[in-house]
């Protein structure tokens, strides 16, 4: 039975978040590549979203009209989105083992072009992702006026491509406040630390020199993702960024922390010691 | 068969190889990193030269633009990534900044093609060479195997302007020599004959040689010439082709828009217009899978090859009949039949045995 979505404690996301960390190395294992690290650290953050109430989505409608929208800019960290969809309820959780395969709806970075339910762009070129949500916001706020939202996570090392800040300055313009953006602040990319491989910091200054409203948060504590997005909605006149602290890899103690787990599957005995791991 | 497979190899190796034997000899030599220098190997350089190596973060446009002050600066910068990013994200800076400027910088694209597998189409690029070599200035290169790879590199960090080398991620096999001959801008024939051409670059330079001995057992003798370098364009070679053989087949691991296909074409018509036939991917994007069954369903094989130099001569020998009852490749902007069509729900049972059959095969 997919969990539906509603206003939860921090416990029962919780358990949620566990389900999905479950399922991202289900997928991967049997996929044989794909990416581990970001999926894993962020998956508290997907809990909250998209079963805490916090967007308005429904599963049997993934068209609705006026629905909140969600981009992952970060491609790469699909696992994550196809694990929390499934779970939602927006398709079936065995279509999660085709993640990568020929054929398959779940693609190796989000396809539009596949019609995956809750799919609303295809990413995967870093930077871009957050562009597309700044458009998407600015449709709903300064057009359809429907009351929408549009919620867009990004990598930090994504935070690196110049187009990202060709979007925040436009949010902010627009004074989009229908519109948050989620950086997985997990300071982990591919060569490295993030502050070794291109240092970002500090990155509340700048957003807040950007004219966001910025929130600092523990990406995995799920009470303070549920006040985060509670604040995010009551912000009026500018966009938000909430910066949530993660480590990559969380929930899998091999794996966290650990930049080397950006891109690889687990092999299938790392695979069940994980989810030995995350069974507790 | 002259040309023998001795083994295979990524040429991403012979590129970053290439690149420690230039910074050998050469001072000038830098290497700007895109967050993935372990997967296009310039982690090599980086490793053995680390004053001559910077990380510039996920950021191509700054990083080729950054190159293009490094080189107005006297130096040889190289700039490498995935070439979904580092050829087409930076379009604008290549263009002006790079081969406006005339400036001495080397990109290296790396996991190029379809080839790249599970990844899927956001990272299959397949529409570069179509840009690249509509650029002023620009040189660019496509090597057929590891040590091509590795010739090619050098030979571009020693030529003076802007120029491309275009590789993969996956093993393709080796089969050509220290003593091959190797030289910008000038074709290579790998195989004599005078029935039909096989023109090909990159990896399909290999299936165009397996597709040859197949056409051999019927007694057609195929041309199959390697157009390593892209751009400037072996006109010579071609034309030669064209007079020689009177019916030519392309192969690329690329759109067939624009591609190396429709360089040679272009050659073909204004010299000798012969009938020509283009392997490559037909206006779609890719789709994940693994390499080998992404190969077949996107026809870039011996195979598709062999079909396409049957259905050229039938085409020559106006057997048009004949020709129409051939499958034609459109323009249809559509996965190609193997593929499944977007949106349908799949049966997972099937996917999930299909892709262990294609694992066996591929061990196998
Ligand atoms: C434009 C672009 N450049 C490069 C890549 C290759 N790439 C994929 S993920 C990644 C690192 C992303 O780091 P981060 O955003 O911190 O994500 P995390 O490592 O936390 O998953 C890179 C360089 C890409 N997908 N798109």
């Amino acid at each position: 039975m997919p969990f539906t979505n509603e206003r939860r404690t921090p416990e029962q996301l919780a358990e949620i978040a566990t389900e999905i960390r479950r399922d991202i190395i289900r997928s991967l294992v049997e996929a044989k590549s794909g990416h581990s690290g970001g999926p894993l650290g962020s998956a508290d953050i997907f809990a909250v979203l998209y079963m805490g109430g916090v967007m308005n989505h429904d599963p049997a409608h993934p068209h609705m009209p006026g629905r909140d929208r969600f981009i992952l800019s970060a491609g790469h960290m699909c696992p994550v989105l196809y694990a929390t969809l499934a779970n939602a309820g927006f398709f079936p959780k065995s279509e999660l083992l085709t993640l990568r395969k020929f054929g398959s709806r779940l693609q190796g970075h989000p396809g539009r072009d596949m019609m995956l339910p809750g799919i609303e762009s295809s990413t995967g070129s870093l930077g871009q992702g957050l562009s597309i949500a700044v458009g998407m916001a600015l449709s709903d706020k300064l057009l359809d006026h429907n009351g929408a939202r549009v919620y867009s996570l990004t990598g930090d090392g994504e935070l690196e491509e110049g187009s990202i800040w060709e979007a925040v300055m436009a949010a902010a313009h627009y004074k989009l406040d229908n519109f948050c953006m989620i950086v997985d602040n997990n300071d982990c990319q591919i060569d490295g630390r993030v502050t070794d491989v291109m240092n970002i910091y500090p990155l509340k200054e700048k957003f807040e020199s950007f004219n966001f409203h910025v929130i600092m948060v523990d990406g995995h504590n799920h009470g303070a993702l549920l006040a985060a997005f509670d604040e995010f909605k009551t912000v009026t006149g500018k966009p938000t960024c909430i910066i949530a602290k993660t480590y990559m890899g969380h929930g899998v103690s091999f794996m966290e922390d650990r930049y080397e787990w950006h891109g690889k599957p687990p092999s299938p005995e790392q695979a069940e010691e994980a989810l030995k791991e995350l069974a507790e | 068969m002259a040309y023998e497979q001795y083994g295979a190899k990524a040429t991403r190796f012979g590129f970053g190889e290439g690149l420690v034997e230039l910074g050998e000899h050469d001072e000038r030599i830098v290497v700007l990193g895109g967050d993935i220098t372990g997967s296009v190997m310039t982690n090599l350089f980086k490793d053995r030269f680390p004053d001559r190596f910077f990380s510039m973060g996920i950021a191509e446009q700054n990083a080729t633009t950054v190159a293009a002050g490094l080189a107005l600066s006297g130096k040889i910068p190289f700039f490498a990534s995935y070439g979904a990013f580092c050829a087409l994200r930076n379009a604008d800076q290549l263009r002006i900044s790079v081969c406006y400027n005339e400036a001495n910088v080397k990109i290296g694209g790396g996991h190029s093609g379809i080839s790249v597998g599970p990844d899927g189409a956001t990272h299959q690029v397949l529409e570069d060479m179509a840009f690249l070599r509509a650029l002023p200035h620009m040189t660019l290169v496509v090597p057929c195997d590891y040590l091509e790879a590795k010739k090619a590199t050098i030979a571009i960090g020693r030529m003076e302007g802007p120029a491309y080398i275009r590789f993969g991620r996956e093993p393709v096999p080796s089969f050509t020599r220290e003593d091959t001959p190797f030289r910008l801008g000038k074709a290579e024939t790998f195989r004599e004959g005078n029935d039909v051409a096989i023109i090909a670059t990159g990896c399909m330079v290999w299936e165009s040689l397996v597709a040859a001995e197949e056409l051999a057992k019927e007694g057609i003798q195929a041309r199959v010439v390697n157009v390593h370098t892209i751009k400037p364009i072996d006109t010579e070679a071609i034309a030669a082709a064209a007079r020689e053989c009177g019916a030519i087949v392309t192969a690329e691991e690329h759109q067939i828009m624009g591609g190396m296909g429709s360089a040679v074409a272009q050659v073909v018509v204004k010299n000798t217009p012969v009938p020509m036939e283009f392997v490559g991917v037909t206006d779609t994007f890719g789709g994940s899978g693994n390499p080998n069954e992404l190969m077949k369903a996107f026809g870039l094989t011996s195979n598709d090859i062999y079909n396409s130099v049957k259905k050229v001569l039938a085409r020559r020998a106006g057997e048009w009949n004949q020709v129409q009852a051939m499958t034609e490749v459109g323009f249809e902007g559509q996965h190609p039949a193997g593929y499944p069509k977007p949106g349908t729900v799949f049966p997972i049972e099937e996917l999930i045995e299909n892709d262990r059959k294609a694992a066996e095969n591929a061990v196998a």
